[in-house]
C-alpha cells in the first residue's frame, strides 16, 4: 500500500485516534474511585487545617471521624435541609443555583478549645477556583482558623493564598461589626483602611486573588448569614 | 538480528548518554522541567523515572510502529504517542502517590514539551529496530535522571538543609537557634538551578576535554 497517499493518511490518524482514546477512557475509568478517594482524603485534611488540626494522609480519615462530630446541610434560611451530605455537597454547582436555593454545608469539630464551626467557601481568583474553609467560634463571629487552596493561582503571588504566612492573620478577625452588621474580612492593599477587627493583608502582586477572596468571604457568609445569627442569638 | 542483545554498540546507546552525549549537559535539551521540579529530591526523582518510563515506551512504540507511519504525519502520530503516555502516567501519579503528583502538577503535563522525548522519537526510534530503541530510551532518560537528581541533591541539602525530607543540617546550627547557619534562600529558586547546571557542564568539560568546541 502507498504509505504517502492521502487515504493511507487518514486512515492511519483515524484509528490511531480511536485506539488511544479507547485505552485512555478506560485507564481513567479504572483509576477513578482511587483519585476520589485522594480528593476526599484531601479535602478532610483541608477541614482539619482550618480549626488547627494537623493530619497526615494516613491519619486523617481517623482524625475527621473522631473530630468532626456533625456534618448537616442548611439552606438561606438557617433551617437544617434533612437528607442532604454536607461532604459531598457540589459548592461549584450550589454557587450557580439562585441564593434562596442554595445548600450549604456545616461542619462541628469538637476541639480542645471548645466547639467550631466550619464553613466551606468556594470563589474566584484571577485564573480559576479558589476555596476553601473557615471556622468559626461558637460566638459566630470570630474566625478560629482558615485555610485556603486554588486550582491555578500564580506560583508566588496568588498562590500564597494557601500558604500560613496569609491563613494565620485571619484567626482573632471578627466578621459582625458592633452594631451586628456583617461586614465580613477586608483583605487589604498596604495603605488602605479598614478596621483592624476586620482586616487582613493582601498579597503583593496578587491583587485580583485578594479581591476574589475578599468576594468569596462575603458572599459566602452572606448566605450563611440567617444561620449565623440563629446560632448566634 | 545475530547481534547479541548487549552488544558493545548496543551498551553504548545506554552509557553514551549519561556522559558525552547527556541530554542536558550536552545537546541542553529538557531545561525548563529540570529548572522547575529540583528544589527537592523526591519530585525529581518522581519526575525522573516519568521521563525514563515514558521516553523508553514512546520508543518502542514508534519504532515499532516505523514501517506503517505516514511520512508526512509522523510528528503528529509522534506526539500522540507521548501524550497519550504522559496522560498514563498523570493518571497512575494521582491514584498512587497523590501528593507527589500535587506538588509536580503542570510539570508531567510538559513531559509532553520535552525536546529530549521528539529529539529521540525523530532521531532515532524512526530509524532503529524496538531494541536498540528501547536501550536509547532508557539512556537518555537515565541521562536526564541523573542531571536532575545532582541538581536536587545540591538545592535541597543547602536550600532547605535537608535530603529526601531527612534533616541533614542540625535544627541547632541555625542562627533562629542561636547557632551560626542559614539555608542559601536563593537554592530554592530556579536561577541557581540553571547555576548548578552549569557548574556541573563545567564540571563535565573538564573532565572530557572532547565536549569542549573551539
Amino acid at each position: 500500500m502507498n504509505r504517502n497517499s492521502n487515504t493511507y493518511t487518514v486512515l492511519y490518524a483515524a484509528i490511531m485516534v480511536i485506539l488511544v482514546a479507547a485505552v485512555l477512557a478506560s485507564v481513567s475509568m479504572a483509576l477513578r474511585p482511587m483519585q476520589k478517594r485522594n480528593f476526599e482524603i484531601e479535602k478532610k485534611q483541608n477541614i482539619l487545617a482550618s480549626v488547627n488540626i494537623e493530619s497526615s494522609v494516613a491519619d486523617a480519615e481517623k482524625l475527621y471521624a473522631e473530630k468532626i462530630i456533625k456534618e448537616y446541610v442548611v439552606d438561606a434560611k438557617g433551617e437544617i435541609v434533612e437528607g442532604a451530605d454536607a461532604f459531598t455537597t457540589d459548592l461549584k454547582k450550589e454557587r450557580s443555583k439562585a441564593p434562596e436555593d442554595r445548600l450549604l454545608p456545616v461542619f462541628e469539630c469538637q476541639t480542645e478549645k471548645g466547639l467550631k464551626y466550619i464553613f466551606p467557601l468556594y470563589g474566584t481568583g484571577l485564573w480559576g477556583p479558589i476555596w476553601g474553609f473557615v471556622a468559626l467560634n461558637e460566638d459566630m463571629n470570630t474566625i478560629y482558623g482558615a485555610n485556603f487552596d486554588h486550582q491555578g493561582e500564580t506560583p508566588g503571588l496568588g498562590a500564597e493564598i494557601s500558604t500560613p504566612m496569609f491563613e494565620a492573620p485571619f484567626v482573632g478577625k471578627t466578621i459582625f461589626d458592633q452594631s451586628g452588621k456583617l461586614v465580613s474580612i477586608t483583605v487589604t492593599k498596604a495603605g488602605q483602611e479598614a478596621p483592624p477587627e476586620h482586616k487582613v493583608d493582601g498579597i503583593s502582586g496578587g491583587t485580583i486573588t485578594s479581591k476574589g477572596l475578599q468576594k468569596m468571604l462575603l458572599d459566602d457568609f452572606t448566605s450563611y448569614q440567617e444561620f449565623l445569627k440563629k446560632k448566634k442569638s | 538480528m545475530s547481534e547479541p542483545l548487549f552488544s558493545k554498540k548496543n551498551l553504548k546507546l545506554l552509557s553514551d548518554p549519561l556522559n558525552s552525549s547527556n541530554p542536558i549537559t550536552v545537546q541542553v535539551l529538557g531545561i525548563c522541567s529540570a529548572l522547575a521540579v529540583t528544589a527537592q529530591l523526591k519530585p525529581a526523582v518522581v519526575m525522573s523515572i516519568s521521563v525514563v518510563a515514558v521516553l523508553a515506551l514512546a520508543n518502542v512504540i514508534v519504532s515499532l510502529l516505523r514501517n506503517t507511519i505516514p511520512n508526512r504525519i509522523r510528528i503528529i502520530v509522534q506526539l500522540v504517542v507521548i501524550a497519550a503516555l504522559v496522560i498514563l502516567v498523570d493518571q497512575v501519579l494521582k491514584a498512587y502517590v497523590y501528593d507527589v503528583s500535587k506538588q509536580l502538577s503542570v510539570f508531567v503535563g510538559l513531559i509532553i514539551t520535552n525536546c529530549i522525548l521528539m529529539g529521540r522519537l525523530e532521531a532515532f526510534a524512526l530509524g532503529n529496530r524496538p531494541w536498540q530503541s528501547f536501550l536509547d530510551g532508557i539512556g537518555n532518560g537515565a541521562g536526564y535522571a541523573t542531571i536532575l537528581i545532582i541538581v536536587a541533591f545540591f538545592r535541597e541539602l543547602l536550600g532547605s538543609g535537608t535530603v529526601f525530607g531527612f534533616r541533614i543540617i542540625p535544627e541547632s546550627w541555625y542562627i533562629t537557634n542561636g547557632g551560626f547557619y542559614a539555608n542559601n534562600g536563593m537554592m530554592i529558586l530556579p536561577p541557581m538551578a540553571l547555576i548548578t547546571i552549569g557548574v556541573i557542564i563545567w564540571v563535565q568539560r573538564s573532565r572530557n576535554r572532547k565536549l569542549i568546541e573551539n
